[in-house]
C-alpha cells in the first residue's frame, strides 16, 4: 500500500471501508443466489447446446423414396454398376433416370411400396428423381474421383461409409445456416469423428493427404 | 432471499460459460464463415453430364471449327476445334465468348413492326403475312427491280438462298456489304477472271510482303493467320510490314516499312517497276495475259524510284532493296488489305496482286491463288415467273453499297429493302448519310439478331436465331488458300422466339404464294440444306466440315493489266486540316455487322478506349500543345468528336489513328456508348471503276477541349 492509500484508511469512520464491514452476512447470501443462478443458466444452456442446438441447427428431409442399396450391390454386383466413371473421366455421381432404366423397366421389378413411387411419380412421368446427396461438396471445390479412387487406389468406403450396405435411405440433415448436408461436418456435434468417412471437411482431405503424400496439399489443387 | 444485481451477474456468467462449453460457438463460427461464401445471389452454375459438340463459328468469315462444351444440354464454353484443317484448335476472343452473344441484352426475343417511332411486339404469323403483303404489292404494281438487299457475305447456301428469293421475286437490286472477301473476289474479276477468289499462303510462304494487312490482328481468318505468324520462327520465314503505324503485326514483323497512308498502291506499282527495270520478271505475254506491255510502259515511266519515293515517303534504295529482297525469296507473296482488309480501293488490291503476278507467285505453294469457289451446292431449278424475268434483267440501281446509299440518298429508287448479316448504318463511312438513304426506302425488312443501328431503322424485323442455335454450312474465305465447308449447328434451342433466316425466307415465300412458293417448297431451311449440299451431306454432317481443296490450284491463270494501265487514281484524303485521320483495325474490338461481347469490350485496353473516350494515337513531334492524356475534339469535314490523346512514338507524324468499332448506339450498355464511331468521322469516296469506297482516312484537325 501506497503512502496516501494508508492515510486515506487512517482517516478513521465514513466511506467505503466502514460501509463494507457492516453489510458482511446479506453479502454471503447474494452471492450463494448468485451461484445458484450461475449454475442454473450453465445448465440450461450447456445442456441445449449440446442437444437442442443440433436439431434446430439442422432440417431433415427424407429422400422422395427409400433406396435399398444393399438390395441393388447385390443385383448388380459392385458400386460402379450404377456410380461409374464417364469417358472423359469425369464422375457420374447419382444415376440419372436413364441409368436406372437400363435395369427398371415401367413395371415394377419387386413389391415394395417404394419402387412403386419409384415407378409411378418417376419413371411414368419421365421425370428425374430428386435425390438428397448426403454428400455433396460445396461449388468452390474441385474433387476428382478418378483421381482418388482410379490413381489413388483408394475404396469408396474411406469417404461415403457403409452405405452401400445400407438397406434404407436415412433422412437428409440440412444445415439451416449453410445450407450444406450434416456429413460434411460430420453426425458429431463437435465434428469429433472416429472413421474417416465421418466428416468431410477440407482439414480432413488435408489430414488424408498429409498422411498418404506428406504434404497437406496447396489451395490451388482444389479451388481453382 | 432477494434477487440483486449479482444474481443477474451468475445468471448471465453461467449462461455464457454453459454456451462456450457446448458446441454452439465453434459450430456457429464455422457455420457464419460458410454462410458468407454462399450468399443466395451468387449464381452457382448447375452440376451435370459434360458433354462437347462440334459446329463452326460463324462471327467473321475465319470459319474456325469449336467445341462447344456442355453441361446437361446447356453450353457453358467454346473451345477451337483440336482437329479442325482452318484453326487447328485455336480459338480467338471473340469466339470463346460467342456464348456471351445468346443472352446478349440487345438481342430482339420476337418479331417486331414499327408503328410511328416505336417497335411492337408482333407474332411471327403476323410479320410474315405482313411482308408478303407487302412484298406482293410492290410485285403487283409490275415494279418487282425496286426490292433491294444489302447483306454481309456471298457464299454460302444462305447467300444462295437470298438470290434465289430475289431472283424469283425479280429484282437485280443485290448489295453486299464491303469486305476483304468481296474485295478480293473484286481484284479477281478485274486481274483475273470473274467468279474467282483469291487466297494467300501464308502458311508456306517464306517472305510475307504485308500491305499494311493486320496478320495477327483480326485480317482474313484470323486464327489461322495467327498461327501461320507463329510458325515463321520454325519455317526461317520472314515478314515485312508496310505500315504507317506500328502495329502488332509490324511489332512482330523482321522488317518494318514506315510508308504515307493511302499509298500501299504506289509502293506496290513501285516494286513492280524496280523489278522490270532490273530484268527480273519478265514482259513477255504469257498464259494469256492481256495489257501486260503497256503495263510495262506505264511503271517505267510513272513510277520511277523518285516519284515513288515521293509519293510513298520510303527512300528510293529501300524501295530497291525490298523488291530484291522479294524476287530473291523461294516463296515470296505479296498480302493486300490495310487493318481487317475489308477497307481499300481496287487499286490498292490490284496493286498488291500484280506484284505476285509479275513475280510468278500465282498458284505457287507459298503464293497467291487464284481459287474456284467451292462448288458444293446444287439448288433445283430456280422457279421465275414473266414479272421476275422483267423485272431482274432491269440494271442495277448502282454498282455498290456505297453507291446505293448516294443513289438512295438523292432519288430514292427502292420501295422495300431486306437487310441481313449486315450494319450498314454502323459499319460504312458516314452512317448519317446511309441512315438518311435508308428514310427514303418506304419498307424495310430487317433479318438481325441484335437490335442495332440498321436494326433501329427497319420497319419489320424477323429476328434470325444466332449461329449457336441453328444449321448453316459456313465455308472459308477472306483470303485462306484452301477451300473448308464446315457445318455450324444448332447448340441449343433459340432462347427467345427467333428463327433461322432460312425458315423465314421459306414461310415467306409460301405466304407469296404462286412461283415463289415452288421455288421455296422445302419444309424447312435444314431440309433445304440437306438436299442442296447432297454430295458432301454425309461427310459434312459426320465429320462437320469437308476439305473441298487445300493444295494450289492448277495452272497459272492470266492477268488482265487493264485495270491498273488505266491508271486508276488514288483517293485523296478530303477536307481540311493539319493531320490525316486514318482508322486502325483492333484485334479485341469486332467490325462489320457483329459488335462486340461485352468480354472482348472488357479485355480492351485503356491506350484505346478510355472510360467513354475513344483514344487516338498521334506522334508526340506533331502533337503541338496537346498533351499525352488530354481531352481533344477531333474534328473533320464529315463531323466531330470527343476522344482522349494517347501518344504514340510508333505512328508516322501528322497521322492520328482512331480506333474502330467503337461509338455503337444501341441498347447494350456492355457496348454502346463507349468510344466514338470513327465512320462517323470520314467521308466516304468512291473509286470510279470499282465502286468502292477508297477512302482510308480523312483530313483532320485537333484542338484542345
Amino acid at each position: 500500500m501506497s503512502e496516501l492509500e494508508n492515510k486515506a484508511n487512517d482517516d478513521g469512520p465514513g466511506g467505503g471501508v466502514h460501509h463494507g464491514t457492516n453489510n458482511g452476512p446479506e453479502d454471503d447470501k447474494g452471492l450463494g443466489l448468485g451461484v445458484v443462478f450461475f449454475m442454473g443458466a450453465f445448465l440450461v444452456c450447456f445442456l441445449s447446446g449440446w442437444l437442442l442446438f443440433p436439431k434446430l441447427l439442422y432440417s431433415k428431409k427424407e429422400q422422395p423414396f427409400n433406396f435399398d442399396h444393399n438390395l441393388h450391390v447385390e443385383e448388380t454386383g459392385d458400386c460402379e454398376s450404377c456410380h461409374y466413371f464417364r469417358e472423359d473421366g469425369t464422375f457420374s455421381g447419382i444415376p440419372g433416370l436413364e441409368a436406372c432404366m437400363e435395369c427398371h423397366t415401367d413395371e415394377p421389378m419387386g413389391e415394395t411400396d417404394d419402387e412403386a413411387v419409384f415407378v409411378d411419380e418417376y419413371v411414368a412421368q419421365g421425370k428425374e428423381v430428386p435425390w438428397l446427396i448426403y454428400a455433396r461438396q460445396p461449388d468452390c471445390v474441385f474433387f476428382s474421383h478418378a483421381a482418388h479412387t482410379v490413381a489413388g487406389g483408394m475404396d469408396c468406403k474411406s469417404c461415403h461409409g457403409h452405405i452401400g450396405e445400407s438397406s434404407s435411405s436415412r433422412p437428409y440433415e440440412e444445415n439451416r445456416i449453410t445450407g450444406y448436408s450434416r456429413d460434411i461436418w460430420g453426425k458429431n456435434i463437435w465434428g469429433i469423428k472416429k472413421n474417416s468417412w465421418d466428416r468431410m471437411k477440407m482439414d480432413d482431405c488435408a489430414d488424408c493427404h498429409l498422411e498418404r503424400t506428406g504434404h497437406k496439399g496447396y489451395c490451388f489443387q482444389c479451388h481453382k | 432471499m432477494k434477487i440483486d444485481r449479482r444474481s443477474f451477474l451468475g445468471l448471465g456468467l453461467g449462461a455464457a460459460a454453459g454456451i462456450a462449453l457446448s458446441p454452439v460457438g465453434v459450430k456457429l463460427t464455422d457455420d457464419s464463415s460458410i454462410w458468407t461464401q454462399n450468399w443466395p445471389w451468387t449464381p452457382v452454375p448447375e452440376d451435370g453430364k459434360i458433354t462437347y459438340d462440334r459446329s463452326v463459328c460463324n462471327l467473321c468469315p475465319g470459319a474456325c471449327g469449336i467445341s462447344v462444351r456442355k453441361i446437361n444440354g446447356r453450353p457453358v464454353k467454346i473451345e477451337g476445334l483440336d482437329d479442325h484443317p482452318i484453326n487447328h484448335g485455336g480459338a480467338c476472343l471473340h469466339g470463346i465468348s460467342g456464348l456471351q452473344y445468346l443472352y446478349d441484352p440487345a438481342r430482339i426475343k420476337t418479331p417486331l413492326k414499327k408503328t410511328g417511332n416505336k417497335f411492337e411486339k408482333i407474332s411471327w404469323d403476323e410479320a410474315i403475312s405482313l411482308v408478303a403483303q407487302k412484298l406482293g404489292e410492290i410485285r403487283e404494281s409490275g415494279a418487282p427491280e425496286s426490292l433491294g438487299l444489302i447483306t454481309g457475305a456471298d457464299n454460302g447456301s444462305m447467300a444462295r438462298l437470298f438470290d434465289r428469293f430475289m431472283g424469283a421475286f425479280g429484282s437485280p437490286n443485290t448489295y453486299t456489304m464491303p469486305s476483304l472477301e468481296s474485295n478480293l473476289a473484286q481484284t479477281a474479276a478485274a486481274l483475273h477472271s470473274a467468279d474467282r477468289r483469291l487466297g494467300f499462303d501464308l502458311d508456306h510462304s517464306d517472305f510475307i510482303l504485308s500491305f499494311g494487312a493486320g496478320i495477327i490482328e483480326g485480317w482474313g481468318s484470323p486464327v489461322a493467320c495467327i498461327q501461320a505468324n507463329a510458325s515463321r520462327r520454325e519455317r526461317k520465314a520472314k515478314l515485312v510490314q508496310i505500315d504507317y503505324r506500328l502495329s502488332n503485326t509490324a511489332n512482330a514483323a523482321d522488317k518494318i516499312i514506315a510508308v504515307n497512308p493511302g499509298t500501299e498502291a504506289d509502293l506496290a506499282l513501285g516494286l513492280c517497276a524496280v523489278l522490270l527495270a532490273k530484268n527480273k520478271i519478265s514482259t513477255n505475254t504469257l498464259s494469256g495475259d492481256v495489257s501486260k506491255l503497256p503495263f510495262a510502259a506505264m511503271l517505267e515511266k510513272a513510277y520511277t524510284p523518285d516519284k515513288v519515293a515521293a509519293i510513298t515517303g520510303v527512300n528510293a534504295a529501300d524501295i530497291d532493296a525490298l523488291a530484291m529482297a522479294f524476287i530473291k525469296a523461294k516463296a515470296p507473296v505479296a498480302v493486300p488489305g490495310k487493318g481487317r482488309g475489308d477497307a481499300g480501293s481496287l487499286r490498292e488490291f490490284a496493286a498488291v496482286q500484280a506484284l505476285n503476278a509479275l513475280a510468278g507467285r500465282l498458284n505457287k505453294a507459298g503464293g497467291a491463288f487464284v481459287m474456284c469457289p467451292a462448288d458444293y451446292l446444287s439448288f433445283p431449278e430456280n422457279v421465275v415467273d414473266a414479272t421476275a424475268e422483267k423485272g431482274a434483267g432491269k440494271a442495277k440501281l448502282a454498282g455498290s453499297v456505297n453507291e446505293l446509299a448516294d443513289k438512295l440518298e438523292t432519288d430514292g429508287g427502292l420501295s422495300a429493302l431486306f437487310i441481313y448479316n449486315a450494319n450498314p448504318c454502323y459499319a460504312l463511312n458516314a452512317p448519317e448519310k446511309i441512315k438518311a438513304a435508308m428514310d427514303n426506302v418506304g419498307f424495310k425488312v430487317s433479318f438481325s439478331s441484335f437490335m442495332d443501328e440498321t436494326a433501329l431503322k427497319s420497319d419489320v424485323i424477323l429476328p434470325a436465331s444466332i449461329f449457336l442455335e441453328r444449321l448453316e454450312d459456313v465455308v472459308s474465305g477472306a483470303g485462306l488458300a484452301k477451300t473448308v465447308v464446315g457445318l455450324c449447328r444448332p447448340m441449343v434451342n433459340p432462347v427467345f422466339d427467333t428463327k433461322h433466316p432460312g425458315d423465314a425466307l421459306i414461310l415467306l415465300a409460301r405466304a407469296m404464294g404462286a412461283g415463289m412458293a415452288q421455288s421455296f417448297a422445302w419444309e424447312s431451311y435444314d431440309a433445304c440444306l440437306e438436299q442442296v449440299t447432297g454430295k458432301i451431306w454425309d461427310t459434312l454432317s459426320g465429320d462437320g466440315y469437308v476439305v473441298i481443296n487445300d493444295k494450289p490450284p492448277v495452272g497459272t491463270p492470266r492477268t488482265d493489266f487493264t485495270f491498273l494501265v488505266s491508271a486508276p487514281k488514288a483517293a485523296a484524303s478530303n477536307g481540311e486540316g493539319e493531320y490525316t485521320l486514318v482508322p486502325v483495325d483492333k484485334m479485341r474490338l469486332a467490325g462489320g455487322a457483329m459488335a462486340s461481347s461485352p468480354f472482348a469490350v472488357k479485355t480492351v485496353p485503356d491506350m484505346v478506349l478510355s472510360g467513354k473516350y475513344s483514344v487516338v494515337e498521334i506522334n508526340p513531334a506533331t502533337a503541338g500543345v496537346l498533351k499525352d492524356g488530354d481531352i481533344a475534339v477531333l474534328k473533320t469535314a464529315m463531323g466531330r468528336a470527343k476522344v482522349k490523346i494517347g501518344f504514340n512514338e510508333g505512328i508516322l507524324p501528322g497521322v492520328i489513328g482512331m480506333p474502330r468499332g467503337l461509338g455503337h448506339a444501341f441498347n447494350n450498355p456492355y457496348v454502346a456508348g463507349k468510344g466514338a464511331n470513327v465512320n462517323d468521322l470520314i467521308g466516304p469516296v468512291i473509286e470510279p471503276g470499282s465502286g468502292l469506297d477508297a477512302a482510308f482516312g480523312i483530313k483532320a484537325s485537333l484542338s484542345k477541349a
